[in-house]
């Protein structure tokens, strides 16, 4: 085997390795019909990715003869060859991988600026040939967008979150965190993020899906994705089906094969939008709306502990979310805990309650329901 | 200057002087050397010369010639005493490190003789810092016997693409190897890792090679944790001189020009690991 890439293609390899070193400790590899193949697999086999370079990637490519070889060795030794990635397009002109079968190495070999050779003999394992069955076509849905959509959005959440969650309905997107049920749950930070389908180059919701996967090995994918560019494209079904990430150009295409939690069984966590969610309407932001009696008068009918407590009519449009928000806890206080319905009601305390300086034209009266709650300490104001 | 304000008497008494504006022009020199905490100093009209040596395989000198001090006064042939180097480099830097444009440590060092602490007088912003270190009797420095008569191959590179070189170094790898050869591969430095072999090669008509001087193919090994400090001086330096004896002896010699612009020179010297048939 033979095979020399040479200028910005250099790089791509190189970052190329570096994406699949996210996913796990080994680099397979593997000369196929198409091409060279790169490939990862985590140490729990959840993760799966695999690059595919088709032989016009290289400047030559010279497939081995028996068109059968394929090997694995710890991925940190080809990192160690293409180190200093900043300034690999400006220094390395060319880059051959040869197999020396004879000896059981691998040669990489640069070429650098100023005649300088630099080889590296690698030695590998044979192994037998790692491919995670999927198929993308077969998904329900699927998503396109501009890597830097996704970058911006996984921004948002801490590097050392481990699982995110992704829910589609027919035109929004959510991105949260997912947290585990247990004691922390209660004081982890929830994050959620809402895309509209029109930040998205392709959208196509066959059914409204949750699935949660690990968000570490997906930014292996992004990080190479938004330094070529390349559109990233989403497949996934429901839960329990791995999510697929796919980048492809005509020379290389790029899959990252992801298992989902095979059950989303965490109420509190996402709100089911189609039944309660008003369709046309924008949710509001934040509690604090324009119209505070007609909030309190929302608050007013959700008396804690009873859920035989029907709600009069909701009087505004713009508080509808809200109560659904309480009516969906009502409905499954007979189901949940008490847990999740406390600390959604916490939260509308902590906002209800207004300063009498911000909101002078305000009724004080209705203050009085609110200070039946033992857990308010703030009540100052009565009439 | 308060450094100025030293009675006639207390200058008398000193068999060395050395002023410098700038103290870095001293103190980053002698960090290219620190690989242990006791250096050996010996001054002679010429200037000054500082020994470190590492297991009795490696020798690190540094010159600093007289004419790079404002001011040189040596009253013997030969000056020479041993100090802590690391105690000397945190008391020549003990004003911390200045960014400021302008703004340097003046020095003046000053012995008395044997027996007498190293006294530094160091100013900075009009303060005035004194450190007294205490002196021991020097050691012989090694004789690595390294004559410019014996030597079998030479070649001298600007240092930036041998600074790429060493700092890929695979570090798993016990070994340097170096090898010199009139024909392929001219110049190469090998390693020996976990993951396998890697070689760097320089060619004789790279434009990074100012001299190319092999008489006869060499191949020998050198310990990786005996060269790798050498990493230091080459940071520091603009052209490297790599040569080798006929017993296989290393010597590297880097040509470091200090915050002025003068040339001081740092030189290595370190003994093969082992005998190695030739390839």
């Amino acid at each position: 085997m033979d095979c020399v890439a040479t200028g910005g293609n250099v790089k791509v390899l190189a970052k190329a390795i570096h994406s699949l070193s996210r996913i796990g400790e080994e680099l397979y590899l593997e000369s196929v019909d198409d091409g060279l193949a790169l490939r990862s697999v985590n140490s729990s086999r959840s993760a799966f990715a695999c690059f595919l370079l088709s032989p016009l990637f290289f400047q030559r490519y010279q497939a081995p003869a028996d068109h059968s070889f394929r090997c694995k060795m710890p991925i940190k030794s080809v990192q160690a060859v293409f180190k200093s990635l900043a300034s690999l397009d400006r220094s390395v002109e060319k880059c051959r991988i040869q197999l020396k079968s004879e000896k059981s190495r691998l040669t990489i070999t640069l070429h650098c600026k100023h005649g300088l050779l630099k080889t590296h003999n690698l030695s590998f394992q044979d192994c037998e040939s790692l491919q995670a069955v999927f198929d993308k076509e077969s998904c329900a849905n699927v998503l396109q967008a501009q890597p830097r959509l996704m970058v911006d959005t996984v921004l948002h959440f801490p590097p050392s979150l481990e699982e995110v969650n992704l829910s589609v309905s027919s035109d929004r997107v959510w991105l949260r965190n997912h947290v585990e049920d247990g004691a922390d749950s209660l004081r982890a930070m929830m994050t959620e993020l809402c895309l509209s389908s029109e930040e998205f180059d392709h959208f196509s919701v066959g059914s409204q899906t949750s699935v949660t996967f690990c968000l570490k090995e997906l930014r292996g994918l992004l990080v190479f994705a938004d330094s070529s560019g390349l559109p990233v494209s989403m497949y996934f079904d429901e839960p329990g089906s791995p999510v697929i990430l796919s980048v492809a150009d005509s020379v290389l295409e790029a899959n990252f094969v992801l298992a989902t939690l095979s059950e989303d069984s965490h109420p509190k966590n996402h709100v089911n939008p189609d039944t309660k969610h008003p369709d046309t309407e924008q949710p509001p932001d934040d509690f604090m709306s324009d119209d505070m009696d007609s909030f309190l008068i929302a608050m007013e009918s959700s008396e804690l502990p009873g859920p035989s407590h029907v709600p009069t009519s909701p009087p505004r449009p713009t508080n509808n979310r809200k109560h659904s928000y309480i009516e969906e806890e009502e409905d499954e206080q007979a189901l949940a805990d008490g847990p999740p319905n406390k600390k959604f009601c916490s939260l509308f305390f902590g906002s209800v309650l207004p300063t009498p300086s911000q909101l002078p034209n305000q009724t004080m009266p209705s203050q009085e329901v609110l200070a039946s709650d033992s857990e308010d300490e703030n009540q100052t104001e009565t009439s | 200057m308060p450094l100025s304000t030293q009675s006639q008497a207390d200058i008398d008494q000193y068999i060395l002087i050395a002023s410098l504006d700038n103290a870095r022009n001293l103190s980053n020199i002698l960090k290219a050397i620190s690989l242990r905490d006791h250096a050996i100093f010996n001054a002679t009209q010429n200037g000054l010369k500082v020994t470190v040596e590492d297991s009795k395989c490696l020798q690190a000198n540094a010159f600093i010639q007289a004419d790079i001090f404002q001011e040189y006064i040596i009253k013997e042939d030969a000056v020479g005493f041993q100090v802590n180097l690391t105690v000397l480099l945190d008391c020549l830097t003990i004003f911390g490190g200045s960014t400021v444009p302008g703004v340097c440590t003046a020095l003046r060092m000053c012995y008395n003789g044997y027996g007498y602490p190293l006294t530094l007088f160091l100013e900075e912003g009009g303060v005035v810092t004194v450190c007294k270190i205490n002196t021991q009797e020097p050691e012989e420095p090694i004789d690595f016997d390294f004559c410019s008569t014996n030597v079998t191959n030479k070649v001298i590179l600007q240092s930036d693409s041998l600074k790429e070189a060493f700092s890929e170094l695979d570090m798993t790898s016990e070994v340097l190897q170096i090898t010199m050869s009139p024909s392929h591969p001219y110049f190469r430095l090998s390693t020996f890792g976990n993951s396998g072999n890697a070689h760097y090669d320089y060619p004789k008509d790279s434009d990074m090679m100012e001299l190319f001087q092999c008489t006869k193919i060499q191949t020998n090994r050198y310990k990786m944790s005996l060269l790798k400090p050498s990493t230091k001086a080459l940071a520091l330096s603009c052209k490297v001189s790599v040569r080798t004896d006929s017993r296989g002896f290393l010597s590297l010699q880097y040509l470091v020009r200090n915050d002025d612009g003068q040339i001081c020179f740092v030189e290595y010297y370190c003994c093969p690991d082992e005998e190695v048939e030739e390839e």
